[in-house]
């Protein structure tokens, strides 16, 4: 659990406390943890911390990060589908790096500048991070979010990532064509970009 | 539970079975074709880059479910794994009404004449490509499937322009309709090969290019390989000679039908075929011919798991050759770097190809048509075309993806397979499907001689980029495990010598007189194109054959 006086900002204090009540009433009943408002599977603070994940493979710069992207949620949204198999994967990754950065960092995974976050993330898919948290290292982990974070950003906005045909705007393609159209232009839709 | 009888069952509507159904019902046959899968319509193009035929990262819309439907899939390590359909190794194609013609890219390539002769061409002058291997040449050549290739051409309907093809065999028609207008990169890619010397031209495609048979043109979009066409301007089986066979009145099309056995009495004739219906009812549909056109891994499949007194091996498979020579092809290019932009987002985006590589390489058994890829589709671009000196994420990748999707052109080619005895579709023991029926186990390897003709296809994709003005260029080479895939073939060989064949030149099983495999498992090899349109041929040739030659009740 997390002590929130080690914590800045009102948002984050209430996230705290949803996180650790919901911790406790899994602890206390042996009941799933509680999804977070919107989500299906992840609890707030594994949101933040797969927010944070997602944004370090596909950090925000000109164009939307994968957080904004919606990239949460489309994993979220297959975590209770075609992803169910991965659910125990997910919630033991996400626990493990927030363990990880407070052991190493003194603060929440969530909470770590860009570069801290780069770091640790490296450190995985070299499969070089703490044995206890991650039995290989981290690369499975780190190829699973990857893989996932990939799919979420750049795949069909019906998933619920690619979020208002942000990375399609960002590479510069059209979204799809409207059924009876002869074709769609691309100069209309997205400016030519250089 | 019996069924009246029929003059022929139909096992599979792929891109064979339906032509088989529909030459036999135009002559007043009365018949009947089972689909293991179900049949969709435009209406079912989801135009979704994560859920289509090419890329199953949330399953695959045509088949078949992912439940229920397992394989098992030996590596090269000896390791065992039972796959699902999405799960790398299982090498799908589809299990719908069309088969892979409802979702495929529809390039209608004719065989080069020496790919039917493999042996007669290359025997003496590269032996290493016989070591180890079962390269043979096929019973039949390019004339005898020539006026098969013709008649897919104008009746599925084919646009092209292969007059620009020195090397191809001789036709007596040009294709029915003109090439869709050429792309950005076709115009790139045109003036490299010419400065090679090469010879490019635009790909035949079983695709209106103009309104034809009552559909209409592409509209050029950029879901096409992997999706069924929203406009159905995309001609496959499905929409073609299917519903000219069902307007006879003598065709019956049963859909989400899985065939368990064929049924064998004891004289050594087969008597009909026991299928599972959608609710795993038990039937059996008694028939004078049976035909099975379920694909190379599931036609061997089927007849393996008909074993009888009299076939205790299962069907055919006297001499055991039912399932070897298992085959696809050895996909290997480059992709290149352009300072200019390339991308037009045209659709099917695969435009321009050329031939010259496809025989006469230097110390080498056969080659590769080389054509630019298909349009690319986001995801798929960042899962297979990075360049490999930049991160797989982070900062750099993503500058890489913005900067960079719209500059590559992919060229590659689908290098002809040397075939191989212990390349295999055999039956599991222990595994079965939802309806308790053993399940198709692949194991092998690919020969070594395919991996050193698919670098050197490789290297000139490279050179063909390069001299199109590509300011880098990257490879994409090959693994040395099993092949088999969309383009799955040779697991019932077509032979005239029982002991070392499947079926005879007209695809009948030499053992049984009324059992026919028309499907691209009696490809002895496979050419050095995409399949489809060969397989069409020789299912025009065979339902021919067999509506003259046949004896109905």
């Amino acid at each position: 659990m997390i002590p929130s006086s080690q914590i800045g900002g009102g948002s984050l204090k209430r996230r705290t406390f949803l996180a650790s009540s919901a911790a406790a009433a899994a602890a206390g009943c042996g009941r799933k943890p509680a999804a977070a408002p919107g989500y299906r599977f992840l609890t707030p603070e594994e949101a933040d911390t797969l927010g944070a994940w997602v944004d370090t493979l596909i950090p925000p710069d000109e164009d939307p990060g994968a957080r904004e992207a919606g990239v949460v949620h489309y994993i979220d949204i297959q975590l209770t589908r075609w992803f169910r198999k991965h659910q125990s994967d997910y919630r033991a990754a996400l626990s493990a790096i927030d363990r990880w950065s407070w052991s190493r960092r003194g603060r929440a995974f969530a909470l770590l500048p860009l570069a801290e976050r780069e770091e640790l993330l490296v450190q995985m898919e070299k499969g070089k991070a703490p044995r206890d948290l991650f039995p290989d290292g981290g690369r499975a982990a780190f190829d699973l979010v990857l893989a996932h974070a990939m799919q979420g950003f750049y795949g069909n906005p019906r998933h619920g990532g690619n979020r208002g045909y942000a990375s399609w705007k960002m590479i510069g393609v059209p979204p799809m064509p409207v059924r009876g159209r002869e074709h769609y232009s691309a100069a209309e839709t997205f400016p030519e970009r250089s | 539970m019996p069924l009246p009888k029929v003059d022929a069952v139909i096992i599979g509507a792929g891109a064979a079975g339906p032509i088989v159904a529909k030459e036999l019902a135009f002559v007043g046959w009365r018949v009947v074709l089972l689909e293991k899968g179900r049949w969709y319509t435009p209406a079912d193009c989801r135009k979704d880059d994560l859920r289509n035929q090419r890329n199953p990262t949330l399953g695959y819309p045509f088949g078949p479910e992912e439940e229920g439907n397992p394989r098992v899939i030996v590596e090269l390590n000896g390791r065992e794994r039972v796959v699902k359909p999405s799960e790398p190794g299982y090498n799908n194609n589809a299990f719908c009404v069309g088969g892979g013609t409802l979702s495929y890219g529809a390039m209608a390539w004719r065989f080069h004449p020496n790919d039917f002769r493999m042996r007669s061409t290359y025997a003496s002058k590269v032996p290493r490509a016989f070591e180890n291997s079962t390269l043979e040449d096929w019973p039949i050549g390019y004339e005898d499937l020539e006026p098969y290739y013709e008649k897919a051409e104008w009746e599925i309907g084919v646009s092209g322009d292969v007059s620009g093809d020195p090397f191809k065999g001789p036709r007596r028609r040009p294709l029915p309709m003109p090439p869709l207008p050429p792309t950005r990169e076709h115009e790139i890619l045109e003036k490299g090969a010419r400065r090679l010397g090469l010879h490019p031209f635009f790909i035949p495609m079983l695709r209106n290019s103009v309104p034809y048979h009552g559909r209409p043109a592409c509209m050029r979009c950029r879901w096409c390989v992997g999706f069924a066409c929203e406009v159905d301007a995309k001609n496959g089986t499905q929409n073609t000679v299917l519903p000219m066979a069902l307007a006879t009145g003598n065709l019956e099309l049963r859909t989400e039908c899985s065939a368990k056995e064929i049924l064998v009495d004891d004289h050594g004739r087969a008597t009909g075929v026991a299928y599972f219906d959608r609710e795993g009812r038990l039937w059996e549909q008694p028939a004078r011919y049976i035909v099975v056109s379920c694909g190379a891994i599931e036609s061997a499949r089927l007849l393996l798991n008909s074993r009888s007194r009299l076939f205790p091996q299962g069907l055919g498979n006297r001499f055991d050759w039912v399932g070897r020579n298992l085959q696809g092809h050895t996909y290997t290019g480059a992709n290149g770097l352009f300072e200019e932009i390339v991308y037009d987002d045209l659709g099917p985006g695969a435009s321009i190809a050329v031939c010259d590589y496809v025989h006469g390489n230097p110390g080498l058994a056969g080659g590769a048509m080389l054509a630019n890829e298909f349009i690319r589709l986001p995801y798929q671009f960042v899962s297979g075309i990075r360049d490999p000196d930049v991160p797989r994420w982070g900062r750099a990748h993503k500058e890489f993806v913005r900067r960079a999707y719209r500059r590559i052109i992919p060229v590659q080619g689908p290098t002809q397979e040397i075939p191989v005895f212990e390349s295999r579709v055999t039956l599991d023991p222990k595994i079965r499907d939802r309806f308790g029926i053993p399940v198709a186990r692949l194991s092998g390897y690919r020969h070594p001689h395919t991996i050193e003709v698919s670098e050197y296809m490789a290297e000139r994709a490279a050179e063909w980029l390069r001299a199109s003005g590509a300011v880098k260029v990257w490879l994409r080479r090959a693994g040395r495990g099993l092949s088999a895939g969309q383009h799955q073939a040779g697991t019932c060989r077509m032979g005239r010598d029982p002991k070392t064949s499947v079926v005879d030149p007209w695809c009948r099983i030499h053992d049984v007189d009324n059992v026919y495999v028309v499907d691209a498992s009696v490809h002895v090899t496979n050419g050095a194109y995409n399949p489809v349109l060969t397989i069409m041929a020789i299912a025009y040739r065979a339902g021919d054959h067999l509506a003259r030659e046949g004896r109905r009740a």
